[in-house]
């Protein structure tokens, strides 16, 4: 992963930058991208693996300040880690259980400080508890400054129930428990997001859903048509179908590493190409964490993250935008609770309860 | 409550030789932390169906504590003693169900922070337990075989990257008797060394038929039946509202092999706890063949530590993408010949590195080959590495260069 970084850029670094969060222009808008998923550097950033990456290798990072050891010590399930992205704490509840977090989020911090409508921070997520990814139980914070939630998932579910028998399979996005399926609200609160928030009709949207392959791709669509419709200043989107790893299919697992890298150059280009994003918007993009090594012989390698191991814990993060220095590798080692703070400082809000630090390369 | 208030009468529910085992070492159990404990007595509770290797494994790791004195005791399990339980802990019955309890266990030292403590010193005992307890040398030098692509046509892409390191790539191996080759090599092993799940031949389709004694052998297509009703009972117990995830997995680990359809004839309870264990342990193992034929490589090597062992994968089901679930077709199961492979060559790495775990991988030997096509790659003692050789050979010709 180091040396595909620093391929063709300089590594020299100036630590001292103004905080930019003095200078957040009310326009400042944020897209972060997680892997709910876990990728390992052997299937990416390392030699052998860098054939599975070819847009984030050659697209992104030219253009971003990456980082390459980001460390999440927090629990390894992906809700709970999501969740510990998004507040900026390491979230200790139960990660199968359908909770919200205990520390304020992002979004949040900022709708309450920056005074912002509902309509401004939108979370796109599998539907595995993350319906509650949007807003926190702290007090004085909470349901009144949440993001919107959307489960694109749940919206195709909804719009195709009782026409056809394999619904209930696209449900199925909890890799570690294969037949799991949450059951969550009910069927109007679904078809209502996707007529008031989304202005689709039920058969556009099942219609385009049929060219797709796969769960991810349908939530970048969504997430497509939340920037047309609404244009928030903060969309987070959390993909999940690499998590198929725990499947323990090695192919499908290198495929939903190849589909999230096409993926994420296109949620680039459509930051590039939308008026209302073009120009003022910072996109992170980050693994919750990795997978565990082949060489652990506690664990099965690629298939799951549960040993706790150095690479189950180590991953990267690349960060892109105006202001943002392209082509620059930083290789000291930082946390993946930095992502909030840091999110905080670029959009003028304070993240008071989050632990980690804003991360001075890219504010 | 604390080890040190064990009495005898607690391990009543243990099956008749784990029973024995632990009233056999119920003062050295007294001395240990709790959560150290807990873990042991998981390993207890399953002697009665563990494999030969296992149960040598346990006993002479439980002589050598014995045999500590207390200071020396006490050092060893330290990291352990340092770790905190939480109260919510308190209520679990560890000794009943230790099972449960390093379930619950886990998660607690995930939420507390501990986890890197208790890999420190799990770890820490491991490396002591490793250099202090005699291991058992195999018989015979190990072989572990694997084969794979079974369906595959053409196929350009460099195969075997991660073992070449390792080993010596045939490109021009003829694969005419390809398998004859290699089954009579196990079934020779076997007839000249046997011994009680020594020899394998762990099948990811439907099992060939083998007339060889003392080969024990698993195939995904030979439990097609008791993956049917596993599959039912998860779904029914979703569908009665069993809870999440955990509450699934826990309904999984008390299944038992009557629950499947197994029989119950004591002379196939170690192996059908063990395909139960296969079935409900492994992630994927109930859906995808090429997962099952990997997981059991694993559990088999991990376990029953053979002499030999040959995984031959086959095709596993085709993911379906999301488009076609939405056409609402009637589905019709498919396979995914050129996925399976890249699943295989995977799984083919993994079981050498599991292989390369076990006592005597300084003597062990290792050959993967692209059924009915001609590339192989064979690892041991005598064989170059990361090397390629062009000359032409058949299977038998590279086995014999193997050893």
């Amino acid at each position: 992963m180091r040396g595909a970084a620093a391929l063709g850029v300089g590594s020299a670094l100036s630590t001292f930058a103004p905080l930019r969060a003095f200078a957040a222009r009310p326009s400042q808008k944020v897209v972060v991208v997680t892997f709910g998923g876990g990728a390992r550097d052997e299937e990416t950033f390392a030699p052998d693996g860098q054939k599975n990456i070819p847009h984030l290798l050659n697209e992104l990072i030219p253009r971003a300040t990456f980082f390459t050891q980001v460390v999440n010590q927090g629990i390894l399930g992906h809700y709970v880690a999501t969740a510990s992205l998004a507040t900026g704490v390491y979230e200790t509840f139960n990660n199968f259980a359908t909770v919200a977090p205990e520390h304020p989020t992002i979004f949040e911090y900022f709708r309450k400080d920056l005074k912002r409508p509902a309509t401004d921070a939108w979370v796109v997520a599998p539907s595995n508890g993350f319906n509650f990814l949007g807003e926190s139980s702290f007090k004085s914070y909470g349901p009144n400054f949440g993001a919107g939630v959307i489960l694109p998932k749940h919206l195709l579910a909804a719009s195709i129930s009782g026409s056809n028998p394999n619904y209930r399979n696209l449900l199925q996005d909890n890799y570690e428990s294969p037949l799991y399926t949450p059951d969550l609200s009910g069927r109007e609160f679904h078809l209502n997001q996707l007529d008031r928030i989304l202005k689709l009709s039920v058969s556009d949207f099942t219609a385009h859903a049929l060219t797709l392959s796969s769960a991810d791709e349908l939530s970048v669509y969504i997430a497509h048509q939340l920037m047309r419709e609404l244009a928030p200043s903060l969309l987070w989107i959390t993909l999940h179908d690499m998590d198929v790893a725990h499947s323990g299919c090695f192919s499908l697992y290198l495929e939903g590493i190849r589909r999230s890298d096409r993926l994420c150059a296109e949620i680039w280009n459509t930051i590039q190409t939308e008026p209302e994003y073009e120009g003022k918007t910072s996109m992170f993009i980050l693994p919750d964490f990795g997978r565990d090594s082949d060489t652990d012989a506690g664990g099965n390698g690629f298939q799951h993250h549960r040993t706790g191991d150095a690479l189950s814990r180590t991953t990267w993060m690349m960060a892109l935008g105006p202001g943002i220095r392209e082509g620059i590798t930083v290789d000291r080692r930082i946390e993946s609770i930095d992502l909030v703070p840091t999110l905080g400082a670029l959009l003028g809000c304070s993240a008071q309860a989050a632990q980690g630090h804003p991360l001075p390369e890219v504010v | 409550m604390h080890p040190g208030d064990l009495k005898p009468n607690q391990f009543s529910s243990y099956p008749p030789q784990a029973r024995q085992i632990a009233l056999e070492n119920l003062t050295l159990f007294r001395k240990l932390p709790e959560i150290m404990l807990s873990i042991l007595l998981e390993e207890v509770i399953e002697y009665d169906w563990k494999f030969p290797a296992e149960r040598k494994e346990l006993e002479n790791q439980l002589a050598y504590l014995n045999s500590l004195e207390p200071r020396a005791l006490a050092s060893l399990v330290a990291g352990f003693a340092k770790l905190r339980l939480s109260r919510s802990l308190d209520d679990g019955d560890w000794v009943k169900s230790p099972r449960d309890f390093v379930e619950r266990l886990t998660a607690d030292l995930w939420t507390t922070h501990q986890m890197e403590s208790f890999r420190a010193a799990a770890d820490q005992y491991q490396s002591s337990i490793g250099s202090s307890v005699r291991q058992e040398v195999p018989a015979i030098p190990r072989l572990g075989i694997v084969v794979v692509g079974q369906g595959v046509g053409e196929y350009s892409d460099a195969l075997f990257q991660k073992l070449h390191p390792h080993g010596t790539y045939f490109r021009d191996v003829k694969p005419e008797n390809g398998l004859n080759f290699l089954f009579d090599r196990l079934a020779k092993r076997a007839q000249q060394h046997p011994a009680p799940y020594a020899h394998w031949y762990v099948e990811g389709g439907h099992a060939i038929e083998m007339t060889a004694p003392g080969v024990t052998n698993v195939s995904y297509g030979g439990l097609e039946a008791p993956r049917k009703v596993l599959l039912g009972k998860m779904q029914s117990g979703i569908s009665s509202g069993v809870g999440g995830p955990e509450a699934l997995r826990s309904l999984l680990a008390q299944m038992r092999p009557e629950d499947l359809g197994f029989s119950k004839s004591p002379a196939d309870a170690i192996l059908n706890r063990f395909k139960v264990a296969l079935l409900t342990e492994g992630s994927g193992t109930q859906i995808f063949s090429t997962t099952f034929a990997q997981w059991a490589a694993r559990e088999v090597l991990r376990r029953a530590q053979p002499l030999t062992l040959l995984v031959r994968f086959a095709p596993r089901q085709r993911q379906r993408p999301i488009n076609e679930m939405l056409s609402a077709m009637p589905t019709t199961l498919q396979t995914d010949p050129l996925g399976s492979l890249i699943d295989a060559e995977m799984g083919a790495y993994y079981t050498w590195l599991n292989q390369q775990r076990l006592i005597g991988a300084e003597h062990a030997s290792f050959l993967v080959w692209f059924e009915d096509h001609s590339q192989a790659l064979a690892i041991g003692p005598s064989i170059p590495r990361g090397t390629e050789s062009s000359s032409s050979s058949d299977l038998s010709g590279i086995l014999k260069l193997v050893g």
